[in-house]
């Protein structure tokens, strides 16, 4: 089936209901671009959703899905990569899902390496809540909640992933549609967790952080001599407090994803109709 | 009641009584014995102290008493906090060289065995053997053959050498010769042995067992007492059978993982403990109503909040019956003793399998860290059965799609069970959520499929009632006027209570109930009844309040909270006090 998949097999019959503009149209194209590019059909594919905008992307794409609880799209990806190894498995969600309810499950997301991608449509807003700081919020960002800024500085979603022993990381922006569709292409390749930050922007509650403010700063490290396999010259991006990038800041291809290390390769969902044949050895041992 | 012997070694913790202790139940349960343990003991003084108990019998033991015939002391707390259980003939096993243990406080009437253990045990190669040693006096007092504690050491050290196996052996002996040449006291005590083989375990490790029996692929979990052993257990056997056991950041993401493995078609669990049920309310009602097959083991232990993390209590079962937002469909199943640890979690997969929602295995901390010894066919594999529900593949999926071919996972069936397609299957592709959905899995809040998904899996709740066995275990005179009904691990101690209150002219019916919902139907035996009395570890008398709205009558409550098991001589003077001073309950 693989052969001529097209990112519109992806696709759902279900109308995206994001308002117009939104970037998390530009965001999901890319995703279902990039698991078509890298033959994938939507019968092997699994997408885990987070809650918010975002959120909803499980139900505008078609494949093998689930729209989970409020920050905790990782551990259920994990959970369903480990137990069939043959599926391709995609995480997304927002920012608030994926750096403030779930962000300890984001760092050991990180560390524990499964071959999976994370895409998190980061728009540095709460969009589906109506409009309330999110950890990427800027520091002075005035909101319903925080009628004066959130006064604490936001998160940096790339240095927590690269403190954390993170694989990957890359940064996108969903309305530049090539590259942000070859980034996630990378991520899905990479084996590891391939994780992706997409400036996805909020069209209705965020007008700082907007398409024209993502277009004139975004520095493409494609365009420049940038390493990502050196990793000082990635905590120099990722760390940079004057300018934003895109384009895959890190990756290592050295270490064993999850699965290779603890030695997964089956699928678990194919058991005996009786009890394994050697399980009379567990009832001897209690000899 | 069976001719039982009571033993148990104690001291401060780091003195290895766990170790010494299960080494003892091994010899004896390697003799043809039946052992039963107990390391939930109530303090009567402070922290710091710990022990092991055993009771032993060539007849079937399901209890602890309240009685100790030989008490390995290491301090002399260690008497202090048994001086209720000592008696006349009871002997007392200690070191006299030991400082603390100079003017051991040995009660009157009890023999006091002064035997050098740490001594003999350095000559024997090192004094970490002493409470070795003082294994060889115990089998010296109750003339049982030493051959059978080299069977236990060698199962214990065989791992770690030879040469640690032979010392040990070597220590035992001269603890044993210590006491057989300096000591001239006739003792009463022969454990006779047997040539029954038998196996001893706990419960946790039956739940383990019998998940991997069960096809079970799949753990995530937190350490949390007392469910770390099911993990520990599973860890290094389940990946002997294609199996992963994986240790997650918390409990949040231990229940995500188990639901994403069981998205993914594996037959999955996770185990936890009160703090752990709590935090993973919010995820168990999305596994029900994206009607996901999870197993989830509640090892209870002291609450609320963090309680007493290493006592018993069954006070969980308000929480895993009503726990979390909204009308969550589940089932909930309380084995009753540690063989059916392993039938239930068996039956738990199968369960949650065909009915597709989310089912709690209950244990508590006494079944949990108890040892008992079975037959073993009691764990026979061949009678392990498994039932996948509905699961379709590409030949049969064809059924449930609708016009527009597509594949329906929340199907409105007529016995509420719609149709399980794993990814990888061909055209089966579907999204599900917890949000409201309709039949393809996608969010609605249309009012009319609103109404039909949740009563598909109303129905779904019913069509089992019908379909499978909810059946209590009875035991004692069903013709008597008094009912006993309990649930979950207080079963064994009633069971050997029975005999106690017989003996003393009180007959009782005793139902004990494994199943806490779907329940079974007891209005039957209800009705017949004079008086019922419900036992149970916790205050309130959460069961007791069921039984009550299920039968619109008045129960008396027997209740224990302080952490502590109610052992069999416990509850028959509970049981004949209640019924002799029994207060009128207001009908
Ligand atoms: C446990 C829980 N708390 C709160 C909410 C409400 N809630 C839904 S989405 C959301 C924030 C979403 O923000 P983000 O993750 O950035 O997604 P976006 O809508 O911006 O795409 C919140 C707080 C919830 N669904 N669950
Ligand atoms: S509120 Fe913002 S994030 Fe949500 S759909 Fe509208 S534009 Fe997109
Ligand atoms: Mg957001």
């Amino acid at each position: 089936m693989s052969s001529d998949v097209r990112f519109t097999d992806f696709k759902s019959d279900k109308q995206p209901t994001w308002c117009p503009g939104c970037g998390d149209f530009g965001t999901m194209n890319g995703m279902m671009k990039a698991l078509a590019n890298t033959g994938n059909d939507p019968d092997n594919t699994f997408v885990v959703a987070g809650i918010g905008c975002s959120g909803k992307i499980g139900t505008y794409m078609h494949s093998y899905a689930l729209h989970g609880v409020h920050g905790r799209a990782l551990p259920l990806a994990a959970g369903v990569k480990m137990a069939n190894p043959e599926l391709e498995v995609m995480a997304a969600g927002g920012d608030g899902d994926g750096y403030s309810i779930g962000v300890g499950h984001f760092i050991h997301a990180v560390r524990r390496n499964v071959d999976m991608s994370y895409i998190v449509m980061d728009n540095r807003i709460y969009g589906l809540t109506k409009g309330q700081a999110s950890p990427t919020s800027r520091e002075d960002f005035e909101t319903s909640t925080t009628p004066e800024g959130p006064k604490q500085p936001p998160v940096n979603p790339l240095a927590l992933a690269l403190s954390a022993g993170a694989t990957f990381i890359a940064q996108s922006f969903s309305s530049d549609a090539m590259r942000h569709t070859e980034i996630v292409q990378e991520a899905v390749e990479h084996d590891g967790f391939g994780f992706v930050n997409v400036f996805s922007p909020c069209v209705t509650f965020n007008d700082v952080d907007t398409y024209d403010y993502f277009r004139d700063e975004l520095v493409d490290v494609g365009e420049t001599d940038h390493d990502p396999t050196d990793l000082e010259a990635a905590q120099d991006v990722i760390l940079d407090p004057e300018k934003e990038y895109q384009g895959v800041l890190y990756q290592n291809e050295q270490a064993n994803a999850y699965g290779a290390e603890h030695g997964l390769s089956e699928n678990m969902a194919e058991i005996p109709d009786g009890a394994p044949e050697d399980a009379t050895d567990l009832v001897r041992e209690f000899y | 009641m069976p001719a039982d012997f009571n033993w148990a070694v104690g001291g401060e913790a780091g003195d290895g009584i766990d170790s010494t202790g299960k080494i003892f139940a091994q010899a004896l349960s390697r003799a043809g014995r039946h052992v039963f343990t107990s390391k939930d003991f109530a303090s009567r003084i402070r922290g710091g102290y710990t022990a092991y108990k055993i009771r032993t019998s060539v007849d079937r033991v399901q209890s602890v008493v309240n009685r100790l015939d030989v008490l390995i002391a290491l301090t002399p707390r260690t008497i202090e906090e048994n001086l209720d259980e000592l008696h006349d003939g009871s002997v007392i096993i200690y070191d006299g060289e030991r400082t603390t243990m100079e003017d051991a406080p040995i009660p009157e009437d009890v023999v006091g065995l002064d035997v050098p253990l740490k001594r003999l045990a350095e000559e024997a190669g090192g004094a970490i053997m002493r409470n070795v040693v003082a294994l060889g006096a115990a089998c010296a007092v109750t003339d049982f053959p030493i051959e059978n504690l080299d069977s236990a050491l060698e199962k214990r050290f065989g791992a770690k050498g030879q040469k640690l196996v032979e010392n040990n052996k070597d220590a035992a002996r001269k603890g044993k010769a210590h006491v057989e040449d300096t000591d001239d006291h006739e003792f009463k005590y022969d454990l006779e042995t047997t040539d029954n083989d038998y196996v001893l375990l706990n419960g946790d490790e039956a739940i383990g067992m019998g998940a991997i029996a069960a096809g079970c692929r799949y753990y995530a979990g937190y350490p949390i007492t007392p469910a770390t052993d099911v993990m520990e257990y599973l860890k290094g056997r389940i990946e002997g059978y294609g199996g992963h056991v994986v240790q997650a950041e918390d409990e949040l993401s231990a229940i995500n993982m188990a639901l994403g493995a069981a998205r993914a078609g594996a037959r999955a669990m996770t185990a936890t403990s009160g703090p752990g049920i709590d935090l993973m309310a919010e995820t168990f009602g999305l596994v029900a109503t994206t009607e996901t097959p999870l197993v989830i083991a509640n090892i209870m232990r002291s609450g609320p909040s963090t309680g007493m993390p290493t006592k018993q209590e069954q006070g969980d079962l308000n929480a895993m019956l009503h726990g979390g937002h909204g009308e969550i469909p589940r089932f909930v199943l309380a084995p009753t003793t540690i063989d059916e640890c392993f039938w239930k979690t068996v039956e738990a997969f199968n369960l949650a399998e065909k009915y597709q929602l989310p089912v709690y295995l209950t244990g508590d901390l006494s079944l949990a860290v108890t040892e008992q010894t079975f037959e073993p066919d009691a764990f026979d594999m061949d009678e392990v059965e498994i039932d996948r529900g509905k699961l379709v593949d590409e030949e049969n999926l064809a059924e449930w799609q609708n016009e527009k071919g597509q594949f329906q996972p929340h199907a409105l069936a007529d016995d509420g069970v719609s149709p399980r397609a794993v990814p990888g299957t061909d055209d089966g592709a579907h999204m599900t959520t917890g949000l409201e959905h309709d039949e393809l899995g996608r969010r609605t809040e249309d009012t009319e499929m609103r109404v039909k998904q949740v009563d598909k899996r109303d129905r779904k709740v019913e069509t089992a009632k019908q379909r499978e066995s909810w059946q209590p275990r009875e035991f004692g005179d069903a013709e008597a006027d008094t009912l006993i009904l309990s649930w979950g691990s207080n079963e064994g101690a009633m069971v050997e209570a029975i005999e106690m209150l017989a003996d003393d002219g009180i007959d009782v019916r005793f139902i004990s109930v494994p199943y806490i919902f779907p329940r079974p139907e007891l209005d039957d035996a209800i009705d017949a009844a004079e008086d019922i009395l419900v036992v149970e570890c916790n205050s309130t008398g959460q069961f007791a309040d069921l039984i009550e709205h299920d039968a619109l009558v008045r129960v008396n409550r027997i209740n224990k909270y302080n952490g502590v098991r109610f052992t069999a001589d416990e509850l028959a003077d509970r049981i004949s006090g209640a019924l002799t001073e029994a207060p009128e309950v207001p009908q």
